[in-house]
């Protein structure tokens, strides 16, 4: 009874009030698909270090036969210094930031290249004796690259010493910035969102100054006279949130999913089960966010 | 039923108080008038025991509650005690007479069975029957405002305000619209009426406060229009 008549007040504040209705809904679904941007880029940054952090190593690469690298004066790394690294990554300054070490030799390299490349050109372009040996040594913490790097750069019989993290951290640090620059957009078009709500809430209190005036006067409580004005940004943002949440659903669908896995094949990327993971969060921060803005207008606005 | 003690009120940007020190009380099934020129401190009055204000100090009790120290969200409450009609009737001109009178009930949560034995007994009462559906713009100045007595009315409230509710009819509409409040107080309603009109107030023989300057000059058992002023 009450409810239904809540309900129909809000529903007329809704009808009058459409073009800043629409407004909201438009500036909730623009904000909020920031922020759902902003979310998703983090998803997968957490998802890539997951899965790279993983495997992704640390190679020490050895002497070939004819390099000129100043470690490297005395040719084709030997027997001897190849035991001189291993003892040194398994010795107690080394050990407790090595997880794994894996020697790589010829035959090794030479079929993991061919697997890399098969169909392509670059398939058997190179004989299995030009391949380079490496020491493939899986950190502990991948962040701790430098110590391995320190130690083995100026070793000889090693030439390089190459971080394959630092590629990933590149692109990590790429999508970092435009993370914050989806969050600084999020958060202009959030504060945007809450001035709009609270001056439609404004508007429609003011153009039902009468009614809510009599309710007033005949001892309704307060809530009673706030909640339809409350629904109605409520409602807005709602639809809002929800829009934004099919609008990533749609993006990550067609340009994720369907166009950029295509391109990065062998990249574990965001998917539509991301997005209806953040679905509900975006929801529930418009609908908050709208509560309280109109709650606090409301609250300034209309005296008991 | 409403009791004043040594009640003041200062309105920031005046000076001089909008009441002084004004003490009265009056009974439960009275009617009392509250006559004074204009910014004289009647409206103020009304306002006080709707607690739009509160004092700047005194007492007030309405309904044997005390008004000033009363918390926020008992207010409806004791709004719901009070009937209130004003000079320019506040109806909602989208609703018809019938749901301008059922949106009090709304408000406050009866039941529409409630609602629909209620608003036609109290339309009866006020002399509507047979106009429950009509809008506001289709009724007579007269018939308006007994469309906002009749919604004023319909909880049965021990009290009835009233601010002018003459003041934009003329005097034959406004004895009419008298005939509805005595009904309504002989029913035992507490009737306290604003008002600026001396024949009103002379034909009804009934009690007098006189405001002047925010103070009470005159308070009489069966008083006249007056000219004290």
């Amino acid at each position: 009874m009450r409810f239904s008549f809540i309900l129909s007040e809000t529903w007329n504040g809704l009808r009058r009030n459409m073009s800043m209705v629409v407004s909201v809904i438009l500036v909730t679904f623009v904000s909020l698909l920031f922020v759902g941007a902003a979310a998703l880029l983090q998803m997968q940054i957490s998802g890539m270090k997951d899965y790279w952090y993983d495997r992704v190593q640390v190679a020490i690469f050895l002497c070939p036969p004819d390099s000129e690298a100043p470690t490297c004066a005395t040719g084709e790394a030997t027997a001897e210094q190849k035991q001189q690294i291993e003892t040194a990554l398994e010795g107690a300054d080394l050990s407790p930031y090595v997880e794994d070490v894996i020697f790589e030799d010829k035959a090794m390299a030479y079929k993991l290249f061919q697997e890399q490349f098969e169909g392509t050109s670059l398939e058997g372009s190179i004989p299995e004796d030009q391949m380079q040996e490496s020491y493939r040594v899986k950190l502990a913490d991948a962040e701790q690259y430098e110590i391995i790097n320190e130690y083995f750069s100026a070793t000889p019989g090693v030439e390089e010493v190459v971080d394959q993290n630092q590629l990933l951290d590149r692109l990590f640090s790429v999508m970092n910035v435009m993370t914050a620059i989806a969050i600084g957009i999020a958060g202009i078009m959030l504060l945007c969102a809450v001035l709009l709500i609270a001056t439609t809430i404004r508007l429609s209190a003011f153009s039902r100054r009468r009614e809510t005036g009599i309710m007033r006067l005949v001892g309704a409580s307060n809530m009673f006279i706030q909640l339809p004005f409350v629904l109605e940004g409520v409602i807005a943002a709602a639809i809002g949130s929800l829009m934004a949440a099919l609008g990533l659903a749609v993006i990550v669908h067609f340009g994720v999913a369907g166009w950029l896995q295509s391109q990065l094949a062998s990249f574990d990327l965001v998917s539509v089960a991301d997005v209806a993971l953040i679905a509900p969060f975006l929801v529930l921060v418009g609908v908050l966010m709208a509560g309280l803005s109109s709650l606090v207008t409301l609250r300034r606005y209309m005296k008991v | 039923m409403i009791t004043f003690e040594s009640v003041t009120k200062v309105y920031d940007s005046k000076a001089q108080p909008a009441l002084n020190d004004i003490s009265f009380t009056a009974e439960a099934g009275e009617f009392v008038f509250l006559v004074g020129a204009s910014g004289s401190g009647k409206s103020t009055v009304i306002r006080l025991v709707l607690r739009e204000e509160v004092p700047t100090a005194g007492r007030i009790r309405v309904a044997g509650k005390s008004v000033v120290k009363m918390p926020s969200w008992r207010v409806p409450y004791l709004r719901r005690n009070i009937g209130t009609v004003f000079q320019d009737f506040r109806l909602l001109p989208n609703k018809t007479v019938f749901d301008n009178v059922a949106f009090t009930l709304h408000v406050i949560g009866k039941t529409r069975a409630a609602i629909s034995t209620l608003v036609p007994d109290v339309l009866e009462t006020v002399g509507l029957e047979g106009k429950h559906k009509r809008y506001p713009h289709e009724l007579s100045g007269g018939e308006q405002q007994r469309v906002a007595i009749a919604r004023a009315v319909v909880n049965k409230p021990a009290i009835l305000l009233a601010d002018e509710p003459t003041g934009n009819l003329d005097p034959i509409t406004g004895d009419e619209i008298m005939e509805v409040l005595q009904r309504i107080n002989r029913a035992g309603t507490t009737v306290l009426m604003a008002t600026h009109d001396g024949d009103i107030v002379n034909r009804m023989n009934r009690r007098v406060i006189e405001l002047s300057n925010g103070r009470i000059v005159r308070d009489d058992e069966h008083g006249s229009y007056g000219v004290s002023a």
